[in-house]
């Protein structure tokens, strides 16, 4: 089955992310495929990679990093909302005039139609929040 | 139209339970996750809400979730199913779509 995942909250906020996290990774390991997973709002702040979690605590971003080049997921962060809370990549980093980016390995920023697809594509759309 | 009902809030911080439970459709399930399963216990005030629900629908608490928040699973009302995150992504693919009640 095909299913899309929406994460409305950022890491280290409350529990939403671990379980998109957990749940996405139980659905690829059922054989399932995920079309996307989409971040959304506070959600934008888990593809940081400037993220630096004790060391022992899990590390959110680089969990989800890890996950999507290990499956070829595509992980994709709203560019309105990644915009406003400071998420860049390079280009958006050159077009905004700013000396650097920090978009983690496997993110992407692109636009709110990516969410539209991600609901039309799959089966199943699966949100998490607080 | 079957729908998983994913309840992630506590019954005692906010009424996302009792609203779902108000709209569900009678072949509609409830899961609960996160601070959701706070709402399990037999003999806390929110057992009464939870046996009218399980008349009506099946009810599943995420087990790690159970686990992280100490609530043995002896002590949950009778007739919740405990699942893990394999069970919970079963769920999803035995009803026809989700609903998370943020």
């Amino acid at each position: 089955m095909k299913f899309s995942i929406m994460v409305n909250e950022g890491p280290y906020t409350h529990q939403a992310s671990d379980s998109a996290y957990h749940f996405t990774a139980a659905a690829l390991k059922a054989g399932h495929e995920i079309v996307r997973v989409f971040f959304y709002h506070d959600g934008v702040n888990n593809g940081t990679r400037l993220s630096i979690p004790p060391q022992d605590d899990r590390n959110v971003c680089t969990r989800w990093s890890e996950l999507g080049q290990q499956h070829e997921l595509e992980l994709i962060l709203c560019v309105a909302a990644a915009q406003r809370r400071g998420l860049l990549d390079e280009d958006e980093a050159k077009r905004a005039g700013k000396n650097s980016d920090n978009i983690a390995p496997g993110f992407e920023i692109s636009g709110l139609g990516q969410l539209i697809d991600a609901g039309i594509q799959a089966d199943r759309l699966v949100v998490f929040g607080d | 139209m079957t729908v998983l009902h994913i309840i992630n809030k506590s019954p005692y911080e906010r009424n996302s339970l009792d609203t779902c439970l108000r709209l569900a459709r009678p072949d509609s399930a409830i899961l609960l996750i996160e601070d959701g399963v706070y709402a399990v216990r037999a003999g806390s005030s929110a057992s009464a809400t939870l046996q009218q629900a399980l008349e009506k629908h099946p009810v599943y608490a995420l087990q790690p979730d159970l686990q992280a928040r100490g609530v043995p699973t002896e002590s949950l009302i009778d007739g919740i199913k405990v699942v893990d995150y394999d069970g919970f992504v079963e769920l999803t693919t035995e009803y026809e779509k989700t609903q998370s009640w943020l």
